[in-house]
């Protein structure tokens, strides 16, 4: 079987995996990091978005040896030991999470789409268009916008003062 | 109380794991040893299984077994069950066929399963899956509950001649009918409630593991309620003894209901796991998952409403035709009969109702209770109905409500629900408030300017949740009580657990319950523990489904601690000297009366643990526990206001503003009931504007098994909610509450498609209300 090495939340990680394992596959059974879900089997519903080299991914959609030699970042990634990432802090804030299932992705989905399009002009018709792949079933997302709006003035707050 | 306490927004505790991804669902839950199932299942709708050749498969790598309906017949194992019985209206009882785990002789749907594959990865047992060489011949199917009615019609059980389960009644059928020939108007409506698929996001799964040296059995299981899995697989399915057999609900991805059931394939997993002498676990792929978990809704239904002069409703006549699918479930029987027809009532006045209610077996999946169960259905029917009759006959719409609103409580219903509160007009009043009802006319018209055409919904709801009580439950045909338990302990140290049947799947409990005791014992959230989920710790439960967590699971924690405290007194007022009646409690503290002496509850449970200065006759410790059954269900109740602005071009429909005022009775954590609200409003508008589940008329195909085809509401497709509370405590339990978890999906569905009517004019739109289906009502 194949090795794949790659760089996970800055660890520098290897195993051995068949061809058509996944990453998302790769980074729950391989590697123990069962934050990463997987909701289903079309890559809709964004349960599975990790970041590869700093860019949302579907992990559901990307085999592992593909992800060989990237740095990939996952949900148990984003905190600094006790401190939250603020797309976390602002998920509990705002109660963006009920079942928790695919907050990972959305956490995740969240961050990239403050990375992309964040800022002052960062609005919520925009976070509600950009989170089109990913699905949630519980909280309908009037409280996950919430928290991305909320993250984003926080992040680029943050950044500006950088 | 501080800032913990009850009707405070409290962040939850349990979201730290949840974020951090730190969580354990079912498949995240490691074991050494552990096999993969895969399911081989039916490609038809309806055939008979001649023969399966699993020698191929056997043979291929890592794979353990095969396993096949007949195993499963040889070992004796039994028919999964549905747990309430229902007469037709001639005394006899309902027709049920059996429910095999496995299909030994025949398929009735597409995804029925017909053998499992168990080998040592996923990707063997889905190889070896598809080497297992079944032999069908194929048989007709009928997909249509109408047709599969007719003579000559595929049958599907033969306990059921012609496919008919029930026809089952309620109300007064005379008096109905006399009620319609005194009417001055008489209304009529056909409505069909779209079938939908529930899609919780966590896909259900189970790893079953089989412990030889204590000859037991542990099951982590995606289950809205273990103790009863745990008593369905023992004593029904006889898979393994219910004191040996440990049921585990760990954490758990959204049930909406679809987790309540236990399905062949957990059961399966737990006899293969003896079986194979290894642990065996299955995830469900979506596709599975659509293709197998319980789907909802599904009726058929005409629809009479007879008038008087003066427009108060005299009569309401009411057929109904319940898919079920190929096989009974669990509360198959009862979410279109006693969760249905005891809710057309509705918010109204009427004294003459009559309504049939007739159940077909389809060649279809499954379909059982989904958030609101019966309650989205008759909803529906009622307020289509109610604006259909205010067009009709030419009033306003909100003045036809409310002239019927039931004024006074209690109020006794004539189909079985006896209403203890509520403010219909307070209700409505909040709601034209916050929907700006007063400017939908100047809306209407700049709307116009840009080519749209804007429009407003109502509706009203009432809903039973809480399903209660026992005995009621029981003579209505109920096979299990509806009580909850509950215990509190609190430590040594003053810290506190509390074990609870009830089962959080994203409801929050591990905060709301712990609001409670730090409410009452003084102390922080933080220092609450909320054990549930697991009968090796819990004694039994009821899990959670129909809105009892908090009516009857929050209650059951309630009457525990009022124990706890019952005792602490006591022991205070030993401690302190001083008489148990004047000894109250206040912010945490055990005080006696008028002086400055008080005890913490800690102090009072360390001095319980060491015993070494209790009253007479007293034990030590301070743990108590509780049973609670309710009285009378609970009766939440709303009116949702749904604005939307269609393009008459394309048939796109926008909600604009969607404004829900509910009376929850009294709130734990405002926080937490708005979440429920807004994601059971989601799901009502997915049912209103995007889902369906879709057979293929004639081969029984599922043309909608993918989020491809299955269209789900993404958050560019639903608003930021307005929402408003109107409050009326509930009377019929101790701490006022009513529920709140599927009033969003009961509320919302006909308010949506009364404002896509309102905007185009045209009433001629059926669920889901797609772009395509809206232009032809437009354009005709
Ligand atoms: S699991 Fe990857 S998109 Fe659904
Ligand atoms: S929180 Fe349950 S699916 Fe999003």
């Amino acid at each position: 079987m194949p090795k794949v090495t790659m760089s996970v939340n800055g660890r520098q990680v290897s195993g051995e995996c068949e061809d058509r394992t996944l990453l998302v596959h790769f980074l729950r059974e391989n590697l123990g990091l069962t934050g990463t879900h997987v909701g289903c089997d079309t890559s809709q519903c964004g349960a599975c978005v990790v970041h590869v080299d700093g860019l949302a991914v579907k992990s559901c959609t990307m085999l592992a040896a593909q992800a060989d030699g990237s740095n990939v970042t996952t949900i148990e990634g984003l905190a600094k030991g006790d401190e939250l990432h603020p797309m976390q802090a602002a998920f509990r804030e705002h109660h963006g999470l009920q079942c928790g299932f695919c907050t990972p992705g959305m956490i995740m989905a969240g961050i990239d789409i403050v990375n992309r399009k964040g800022g002052p002009n960062l609005d919520e018709k925009t976070v509600r268009e950009e989170l089109e792949g990913n699905i949630c079933r519980c909280t309908g997302y009037h409280n996950i916008v919430k928290a991305i709006l909320d993250a984003n003035a926080k992040m680029s707050g943050a950044q500006a003062a950088e | 109380m501080g800032a913990d306490g009850l009707g405070q927004r409290v962040l939850r505790k349990e979201d730290r794991r949840f974020i951090t991804g730190k969580s354990r669902y079912t498949d995240d839950i490691a074991v050494a040893r552990a096999t993969h199932a895969v399911f081989v299942r039916s490609p038809y709708a309806h055939a008979r299984i001649r023969n399966i050749d699993a020698s191929e498969a056997l043979a291929m790598p890592g794979v353990h077994a095969v396993l096949t309906g007949k195993d499963f017949a040889e070992d004796k194992l039994g028919s999964l069950i549905c747990g309430w019985m229902i007469h037709s209206k001639d005394g006899t009882p309902m027709k049920v066929g059996a429910h095999p785990s496995i299909a030994a002789d025949t398929v009735k749907h597409v995804g029925d399963q017909v053998a499992v594959v168990i080998a040592d990865t996923r990707e063997q047992a889905r190889d070896a899956a598809e080497k297992v060489a079944v032999d069908y011949e194929e048989l007709p199917a009928v997909i249509d509950p109408v047709k599969a009615m007719e003579p000559g019609a595929p049958q599907i059980h033969p306990e059921a001649p012609n496919n008919h389960i029930f026809t089952w009644p309620i109300g007064d059928e005379a008096a109905t009918d006399a009620a319609f020939k005194d009417a001055a108007h008489v209304v009529k409506i056909d409505v069909v409630n779209n079938r939908l698929i529930p899609n919780a996001i966590e896909p259900r799964a189970a790893l079953a593991v089989y412990d030889e040296a204590e000859e037991s059995y542990t099951l982590y299981n995606t289950t809205q309620n273990p103790h009863v899995a745990r008593l369905v697989l023992s004593a029904f399915v006889g898979v393994a003894p219910e004191h040996k057999l440990r049921v585990v609900g760990p954490d758990v991805g959204g049930g909406f209901g679809s987790k309540i059931y236990v399905y062949p394939e957990e059961t399966v997993c737990l006899w293969a796991s003896k079986k194979v002498g290894r642990p065996v676990r299955w995830t469900a792929e979506r596709t599975e998952s659509f293709l197998t978990d319980a789907h909802a809704r599904d009726h058929v239904t005409h629809a009479e409403m007879a008038f008087d002069a003066d427009h108060r409703i005299i009569g309401f006549k009411v057929n109904t035709i319940a898919n079920i699918g190929a096989y009974m479930q669990i509360f198959s029987s009862v979410t279109p009969t006693y969760l249905y027809g005891t809710l057309l009532s509705g918010q109204y006045d009427m004294k003459n109702i009559y309504c049939e209610v007739t159940a077909v077996y389809t060649n279809t999946n499954c379909v059982d209770a989904y958030r609101g169960a019966g309650r989205p259905e008759a909803t529906y029917l009622l307020e289509r109905l109610i604006e259909k009759a205010a067009r009709e006959m030419g009033v306003d719409r909100v003045e036809l409500r409310r002239k019927n609103f039931i004024k006074s409580f209690p109020h006794q219903t004539p189909v079985i629900m006896n209403y203890d509160s509520g403010d219909f007009d307070a209700l409505i009043e909040k709601a034209l408030e916050l929907a700006d009802y007063k400017g939908l006319p100047a809306r209407k018209e700049e709307a116009k300017t840009r080519g749209k055409l804007r429009g407003l919904g109502f509706s009203t709801y009432i809903e039973a949740c809480g399903l209660a009580p026992s005995a009621a439950v029981g003579s209505l045909g109920a096979g299990v009580g509806q009580w909850e338990s509950a215990e509190v302990r609190v430590n040594p140290t003053g810290n506190v657990e509390v074990l609870t049947g009830s089962h959080s799947h994203g409801q929050g409990h591990e905060t709301v319950f712990a609001q409670l005791i730090a409410d009452r014992l003084g102390i922080g959230v933080e220092n609450v523990q909320i054990v549930h989920g697991d009968t090796d710790k819990v004694q039994f439960g009821m899990g959670t489904y129909g809105s009892r967590s908090g009516p009857v699971g929050l209650n059951a924690i309630h009457k525990a601690l009022e124990k706890v405290e019952a005792k602490a007194k006591k022991i205070a007022a030993h401690l302190m000297e001083a008489a148990e009646d004047d000894i109250v409690i206040e912010g945490g503290k055990l005080k006696v009366a008028g002086t400055d002496k008080e005890l913490s509850f800690g102090e009072v449970s360390l001095a319980a643990y060491t015993a070494h200065n209790l009253p007479q006759g007293i034990e030590p410790g301070l743990k108590e526990g509780a049973f609670y059954d309710p009285i009378n269900f609970t009766f939440p109740s709303g009116c949702h206001v749904c604005e939307v602005e269609v393009d008459p071009d394309t048939g796109h429909t926008e909600i604009v503003k969607f404004t829900a005022v509910d009376d929850f009775g009294n709130i734990m954590n405002p926080m937490i009931v708005e979440g429920q609200v807004h994601g059971g409003l989601t799901q009502g508008i997915g049912q209103a504007m995007f889902e369906g589940c879709i057979y293929d008329k004639e081969t029984g195909q599922l043309l909608t098994g993918s989020y491809m085809d299955y269209c789900m509401p993404r958050a560019a497709d639903v608003p930021s909610y307005t929402l408003g509370h109107s409050t009326t405590v509930c009377p019929s339990n101790p701490l006022g509450l009513k529920g709140c978890g599927e009033a969003g999906a009961i509320g919302s569905p006909p308010s949506v498609i009364n404002a896509i009517i309102d905007a185009t004019g045209s009433d001629n739109i059926a669920m889901p209300a797609t772009p395509e289906r809206v232009w032809r009502a437009i354009h005709g």
